[in-house]
C-alpha cells in the first residue's frame, strides 16, 4: 500500500484520500494543460511568438494590437474551453459512476440534448442571436428535466443502466428534431449561428461568459473532490455501498444533480459539445486505476485539454476558416467510442 | 391483427386507400392550394401558363413521388433489418446505415464536387455497405450472436461519426442553411424529377426483390439449425437481405438525404395489422411507408406557412415514443 495523504473535516463531514502519485499526476497534467494553453494563445490567423505575448501582456505600447487580440479574443476563449472541457468531463465521470456502464456520459443519454433544446427555444423566444442572461438557467433547466425524464422513464422497480442508456438515445433523438424544428421556425440569421453553436463552438467566448462558468466548474469540482469517497464506495455495487453506511440513494442523487449542472452549464456556455464527458474518463481511468478524488481532478484536466486542443484544431488546421470544436471532438471521440464497444464485446 | 388470407387482403388494400388518398392531399395541398379541376386538367390538357398547374407538375408531382418512393424503400429496409437482426429497434436510421450513405454522398458532393444522383448513388451504396458492415462487426457477440442492445449502440456511435464528419465538410465549405438541413434533416422537395428519375427504378426493383425473399425472410426468425436443416441457406439468405438494405436505404438517402425513424415506425405498424408473415409485411410496409411520407410531407408544408418542416423533423416526433416504448421493453427484457 503506498502513502496516502488523509484530510478530514471536524467530524468527519468530508475527508479526501490523495495518494502521491495522483498528485504528481495531476501536477503534470496542470502544466500540459498550461503549456497548451501557452501553444493556444500563440497560434491563430494572427501568429505571435512566446516573446510577443510575454511582451505584449506585460504592457508594451507598440504592441497594443497583439495585446488586445490576446486578451479580448483568444484567452477569454482558451479559458472558456478549459473550464467547459473540465465540466463535461467531470459529469461524464459521475454519471459513469452512477449507472455503472461505461458508455453513459451527458451526450449519450440525451442530457446535452435537453439542455440544447431548452437554450434554442430561449434564443427563439427572446430573439436574440448573441445570448440571454436567461441562456445558462435555461440549459440546466432543460438538462434537468431531461433527466428527470429519463429516470422516469427508465425506471421499472429501479433503473437498469442498459435501460437507461438506450432510453437517453431515444430523448437524445427527439429532442435532436425539437431543436431542429425550433432553429427552421426562428430568423435565417439566428439559425445559422445557433447551428453554428449547437455542434459546439468557443467563437464569441467573453470575459463575462469566463466569470460566468467558472463558479460552476470550480463548485462543480470542490462538491465532486468532497463526495469522491462515496462514488469509490458505489464503484463496489450498491449492496456494498449499502452496507458500508453510505446513504446510497441520496448520494445517487446529489451526484445526478451535480452532473447536470456540470453539464447544462457547459452547453449553456460552450454549445452541445459530445463525447468529451465519454473520453475524459476513460483517459484518467487509463492513468490512475482506482481512487475518485485523483479520478474526479484527472477527468476535470483531461476534459480541459481535449477541448483546448480541439478549439485549436478548429482555429488553425482550416485558416481562414474558424472550424467548431465539437467537430474535432466528435472525430476523435465518436471513433473511441466504436473501439469502446469493440472492447466490451472482447471482454464479455 | 388481421389473420385471415381475405382479411389481409382487406388490409392492404385499406392501406393502398389510406396511401391513394395521402397522394392525393400531397399533391393538393401546400402554399398555392390547387383545386381537383386543376389536377384534372394538369394531367389531361396541360398549360404552363396557369400557376397552378405548373405548380402542381413542377413541385407537388416530383415531391410526391420521391416521398412515396423514399418512405416505401426505407421502411421495407427496416422490415429487412429487422428480421434480419431479430432486433425491433432495428432501422436503417438508427443503426447508422442513412449516416454512412449520407457520410460519402456529401464527400462526393463537396470534395468532388458531384452532383449528378447517378454518381452519388454509388458512393451512397459504398457508404451504407460500410456502415452496415461495421454495425454487424460491432453488434456480433462471438458465440452469441447479435446483441440487440450493442448493435443499437454501435449505430449510435457511427451516426454521431457520420453526421459529424459530414456537418464539418457542410461547415467547411460554406454552405447554406439549407443544404445542411436538406442533407442531415432531411427532404423530399428541391430535387427535380428528372434529376431522381434514374434512381427510381433501383427502389422498386429492391421492393420486388425483397417481396421475393419474403418466404425465406420468415424462415430467418427461426433458430439457425431449424432453418439449416429445412434446407435453406442461410448465409446466402442473409447476404441477399443485407444487399437489398443497402440498396433500398443507399438509394433512399442519394435522393432525400437522411429521414430517420421511417424504417423503425412502419414496420411495426404493419406487423401489428398484417401479423408477421413477410410475404404480406413486406407489401404492407410499402404501402403504409409511402402513405406515411407523402402525410409528413403535406404536414410538414402546412404546420408554419410559407415555411417548411424539415420531413425528419415531423417523422422524428412521431417516431420518438415508438421508439421509448420499445427501449423499455427491450431493455427490461435483457
Amino acid at each position: 500500500m503506498s502513502k496516502t495523504l488523509v484530510l478530514r473535516g471536524s467530524a468527519d463531514r468530508w475527508s479526501v484520500r490523495i495518494q502521491p502519485a495522483v498528485l504528481w499526476i495531476g501536477l503534470g497534467l496542470a502544466s500540459l494543460l498550461c503549456l497548451s494553453a501557452l501553444v493556444s494563445l500563440s497560434l491563430g490567423t494572427y501568429p505571435t511568438t512566446v516573446p510577443q505575448i510575454i511582451q505584449a501582456l506585460s504592457g508594451s505600447e507598440d504592441l497594443s494590437g497583439i495585446r488586445l487580440i490576446l486578451l479580448e479574443i483568444r484567452l477569454p476563449r482558451i479559458l472558456m474551453a478549459i473550464l467547459a472541457g473540465g465540466a463535461l468531463g467531470l459529469a461524464g465521470l459521475l454519471l459513469q459512476g452512477l449507472v455503472q456502464n461505461p458508455l453513459a456520459s451527458p451526450d449519450v443519454v440525451g442530457i446535452t440534448s435537453g439542455a440544447s433544446a431548452a437554450a434554442v427555444f430561449t434564443l427563439w423566444i427572446t430573439g436574440s442571436a448573441g445570448g440571454t442572461p436567461l441562456l445558462v438557467p435555461a440549459a440546466i433547466t432543460g438538462a434537468l428535466l431531461v433527466t428527470v425524464l429519463l429516470v422516469m422513464l427508465s425506471w421499472r422497480g429501479g433503473v437498469s443502466p442498459t435501460r437507461l442508456v438506450l432510453i437517453g438515445v431515444g430523448l437524445a433523438a427527439g429532442l435532436s428534431a425539437v431543436t431542429t424544428l425550433i432553429l427552421v421556425v426562428s430568423p435565417d440569421a439566428t439559425a445559422m449561428s445557433a447551428y453554428i453553436w449547437l455542434t459546439g463552438s468557443l467563437y464569441a467566448a467573453r470575459w463575462s461568459d469566463v466569470f460566468g462558468l467558472a463558479p460552476v466548474v470550480i463548485g462543480g469540482l470542490a462538491v465532486a473532490i468532497a463526495v469522491a469517497r462515496h462514488l469509490d464506495l458505489h464503484a463496489l455495487g450498491s449492496d456494498l455501498a449499502l452496507s458500508l453506511g453510505s446513504n446510497v440513494n441520496r448520494q445517487r442523487l446529489v451526484h445526478l444533480l451535480l452532473a447536470v449542472v456540470l453539464a447544462g452549464g457547459a452547453v449553456a456556455y460552450a454549445g452541445a459539445l459530445g463525447f468529451i464527458g465519454l473520453l475524459a474518463p476513460h483517459m484518467a481511468r487509463r492513468i490512475i486505476r482506482t481512487g475518485h478524488v485523483g479520478l474526479t481532478v484527472i477527468s476535470a484536466l483531461l476534459g480541459g485539454l481535449i477541448l483546448v486542443w480541439a478549439d485549436l484544431a478548429g482555429r488553425v488546421l482550416f485558416i481562414p476558416r474558424d472550424l467548431p470544436a465539437g467537430l474535432f471532438v466528435a472525430g476523435v471521440g465518436a471513433p473511441f467510442f466504436v473501439f469502446l464497444l469493440y472492447r466490451l464485446r472482447r471482454q464479455s | 391483427m388481421l389473420m385471415t388470407r381475405t382479411a389481409r387482403a382487406a388490409g392492404l388494400l385499406g392501406g393502398i386507400a389510406i396511401a391513394a388518398a395521402a397522394l392525393f392531399a400531397s399533391l393538393m395541398f401546400g402554399h398555392i392550394p390547387v383545386s381537383v379541376a386543376d389536377l384534372y386538367s394538369s394531367v389531361v390538357a396541360y398549360n404552363p401558363g396557369d400557376l397552378e398547374q405548373l405548380v402542381i407538375r413542377s413541385e407537388r408531382v416530383p415531391r410526391t413521388l420521391i416521398a412515396l418512393a423514399v418512405g416505401a424503400g426505407l421502411a421495407v429496409a427496416g422490415v429487412l433489418m429487422q428480421a434480419l437482426t431479430r432486433n425491433p429497434l432495428a432501422s436503417p436510421g438508427i443503426l447508422g446505415i442513412n449516416a454512412g450513405a449520407l457520410f460519402l454522398v456529401v464527400v462526393g458532393a463537396n470534395l468532388f464536387s458531384l452532383t449528378a444522383p447517378t454518381q452519388l448513388i454509388w458512393l451512397a451504396f459504398a457508404g451504407s455497405g460500410l456502415a452496415a458492415m461495421l454495425v454487424y462487426f460491432l453488434g456480433h457477440e462471438p458465440g452469441r450472436g447479435i446483441s440487440p442492445i450493442r448493435t443499437v449502440l454501435a449505430g449510435v456511435a457511427l451516426t454521431a461519426l457520420f453526421v459529424s464528419f459530414s456537418q464539418g465538410l457542410l461547415i467547411l465549405n460554406q454552405e447554406r442553411f439549407e443544404s445542411m438541413l436538406f442533407w442531415i434533416a432531411g427532404s423530399v422537395s428541391g430535387r427535380s424529377l428528372e434529376a431522381v428519375a434514374p434512381l427510381l427504378p433501383l427502389i422498386a426493383g429492391g421492393l420486388v426483390f425483397s417481396l421475393l425473399l419474403g418466404r425465406q425472410l420468415n424462415l430467418l426468425g427461426l433458430d439457425d439449425e431449424v432453418t439449416q436443416g429445412l434446407g435453406l441457406n442461410v448465409a446466402q439468405i442473409r447476404l441477399l437481405t443485407g444487399l437489398m438494405v443497402i440498396l433500398l436505404a443507399g438509394t433512399s438517402v442519394a435522393i432525400a438525404g437522411m429521414i430517420g425513424f421511417v424504417g423503425l415506425i412502419v414496420p411495426h405498424i404493419a406487423r401489428g395489422l398484417l401479423g408477421t408473415d413477410h410475404r404480406w409485411l413486406i407489401p404492407g410496409a410499402a404501402v403504409i411507408g409511402g402513405a406515411l411520407l407523402m402525410g409528413s410531407d403535406t404536414l410538414a408544408r402546412l404546420l408554419i406557412p410559407p415555411r417548411e418542416v424539415p420531413i425528419g423533423v415531423v417523422t422524428a416526433l412521431m417516431g420518438t415514443p415508438l421508439f421509448l416504448h420499445l427501449a423499455r421493453r427491450v431493455g427490461q427484457k435483457s
